[in-house]
């Protein structure tokens, strides 16, 4: 049984068992699934042109975490990738920095140390991702490690064995003592992997437990499997955080991660966040893309807007 | 009994980009009459953002298509030789309608077409032996020169010979490995977007020709200033000196090799076409090998 409430809210108690936290969960009402992807598809279509595109280029860029998770990840790699996060485009200093760089934990450091003197903040996956198949004494060392690293955001996984086994109590004590690991020093997003769970029913279910168990961020995926984000699951998530403000006055990110690679998807996903979640969370301190290529196509999106010229690939850099 | 009144079916034309039949994104199209003005079809009016998507595929087939064996090449080329023998009749009537043509005038227009794809296959292989080869130098060096291809090239196809002139642009530059966005005849569109059926069952991969209807000039321009497009064939801006112009001045933005429009007539189209058209769009890669010191310990060389 959890020992701490992370927050003193109107939910707060939900939490105080095995069974009022099933009880909630599975109360939450069920999801329409063909009207949230119709809804989804629809705010999808409308035309950002001109003036608002080039503001939502910007704002987009601003909220990229620019991420690497390769194997093959080395330091320089992680250096070249931390100077991009500074200047995405050295042609144009204009050009808005990302807000983070995500990386893996041993590679904080040398995240840390390119980015020094900007604003972009360093994030560190922990909890053993992505598969998070580890015990619970290790995945808190992953997270001490990176916080002590001086990483300033971790992006944890759940256990979505545990979760799909309908172990609820066992995914909130986790977030929750990966919250404490966490301390002051980092936010904590948390990682459903949204493929994974199946239905639309348990993403909601998800998003409130990570929620109610202190998440700063809600994530969808870790860009290792078939499904990343998408539209839906990630308008779905929108509304968790707008009702559980609205319960709760507490305000937590969203972040959609994996799939997204064209300036017209990431200019969709934001038209979902202005419509569902509203203008307050039309900031990278509330909302952020996951992704790597992203970041190019928008740099060439920037270039058109700019000159009036279709930008190329020679023009951005090759991660 | 009488033939039953059959209604017949009209083709719809679509592009051909990244090796699919898209509409244009615009959802616009224009129709397209004979020389007498009678209509024959309504195809699509492209924008400058199916331009942009072609530019993109073509891009994407790049690296595959360059990287292919020239001997592969050569036989793609034949094969689209190949099908276009198996849909003689349609293109003669497209081209006897296009053009104003009898039916035996415009046969030989085709038959000439179908021969330049065998033509340019033959010399897959061969170009880089005429145009490449070791150079002599003054020092201990091996130096070579090899025809690289351009990379992606904007064709503006000829206005007037809508199917020999069109293969007549389009086979030079695919065959040393380039991909093309072509912008087909203005007022005679047919033959090239049923020139795309073919060659999406020629084993040419997806996205080395794309085949763009349209208003010449709307396409061209943002074409000419893409910084992703490497070398830019005018022959379709041919009758009108003010476009090349500016099609030329927005193409050096980007440093693209251009082919000036040259004056044509059919008969031109149907002479041996050269090499020109091929080494208009091939970079010459040059290579110093060191050879040791030449002499001093008796070397071989």
């Amino acid at each position: 049984m959890p020992t701490t409430a992370p927050t003193a809210h109107a939910l707060a108690d939900v939490a105080a068992s095995d069974s009022t936290l099933r009880r909630f969960l599975h109360g939450l009402p069920g999801v329409d699934a063909v009207g949230l992807e119709a809804r989804a598809a629809s705010l999808g279509t409308r035309s950002i042109k001109t003036t608002a595109k080039a503001y939502a280029i910007d704002l987009a860029i601003s909220m990229v975490d620019l991420t690497t998770l390769e194997g093959a990840d080395t330091p320089g790699k992680v250096r070249a990738l931390g100077a991009k996060a500074v200047h995405p485009d050295p042609t144009d200093r204009t050009t808005p920095a990302t807000a983070a760089v995500c990386v893996y934990p041993d590679m904080v450091p040398a995240a840390k140390e390119a980015v020094a003197g900007s604003s972009v903040k360093v994030a560190s996956v922990a909890t053993a991702f992505p598969a998070g198949r580890a015990p619970i004494a290790v995945k808190l060392a992953d997270v001490r490690e990176a916080v002590a690293a001086g990483a300033d955001e971790i992006d944890m996984v759940i256990d979505r064995g545990a979760f799909l086994a309908g172990n609820y109590v066992k995914v909130y004590d986790e977030i929750v003592a990966v919250r404490e690991a966490c301390g002051t020093a980092a936010r904590l997003k948390v990682i459903f992997e949204t493929g994974e769970l199946s239905t639309y029913d348990n993403i909601r279910r998800a998003s409130w437990l990570g929620m109610l168990a202190g998440a700063d961020f809600i994530k969808t995926s870790t860009g290792k499997v078939a499904v990343n984000a998408t539209p839906a699951n990630t308008l779905l998530m929108l509304e968790a955080v707008r009702d559980f403000r609205a319960q709760t006055g507490v305000q937590v990110g969203v972040k959609p991660a994996g799939g997204i690679r064209t300036t017209k998807d990431a200019v969709k996903f934001l038209v979902l966040v202005n419509e569902t979640a509203g203008e307050d969370w039309l900031d990278n301190h509330w909302f952020r893309f996951g992704a790597s290529s992203l970041l190019n196509d928008l740099l060439m999106q920037r270039q058109k807007l700019a000159t009036g010229r279709y930008s190329g690939p020679d023009y951005v850099t090759v991660d | 009994m009488s033939e039953p009144n059959r209604l017949s079916v009209f083709k719809t034309y679509k592009l051909y980009v990244g090796g699919k039949f898209p509409r244009s994104e615009s959802g616009r199209v224009y129709e397209v009459t004979d020389k007498k003005g009678n209509w024959l079809a309504n195809v699509p009016l492209s924008s400058r953002k199916d331009a942009r998507d072609a530019v993109v595929a073509a891009r994407k087939a790049f690296g595959a298509w360059s990287g292919a064996t020239a001997y592969n090449r050569g036989q793609v080329l034949y094969r689209i030789a190949e099908m276009l023998e198996g849909r003689r009749e349609q293109f003669v009537r497209e081209v006897a309608d296009a053009e104003g043509l009898s039916k035996s005038k415009a046969t030989v227009i085709v038959d000439a077409a179908i021969d330049r794809w065998v033509w340019y296959a033959g010399w897959t292989d061969k170009i880089t032996q005429v145009v490449g080869g070791g150079n002599p130098v003054a020092g201990p060096y091996f130096n070579l020169s090899s025809p690289e291809p351009t990379g992606v090239v904007a064709v503006l196809a000829p206005q007037e010979s809508s199917f020999l002139g069109l293969v007549s642009v389009i086979a030079p530059v695919i065959a040393t490995g380039n991909t093309a966005v072509v912008v087909a005849s203005e007022k005679s569109p047919l033959p090239a977007l049923s020139l795309g059926e073919v060659l999406a069952t020629s084993d040419l991969p997806g996205g080395v020709v794309n085949v763009l209807s349209g208003r010449t000039a709307e396409i061209a321009a943002p074409l000419a200033a893409h910084q992703d497009v490497n070398a830019i064939d005018l022959a379709g801006a041919g009758n009108d000196d003010g476009l090349a112009k500016e099609l030329e001045i927005a193409a050096a933005d980007n440093l693209k090799r251009v082919l000036r429009p040259q004056p044509v007539d059919e008969a031109d189209w149907s002479a041996t076409p050269g090499t020109d058209r091929m080494t208009a769009f091939l970079e010459t890669k040059t290579v110093w090998h060191p050879t040791g010191s030449l002499g001093a310990s008796g070397s071989a060389y």
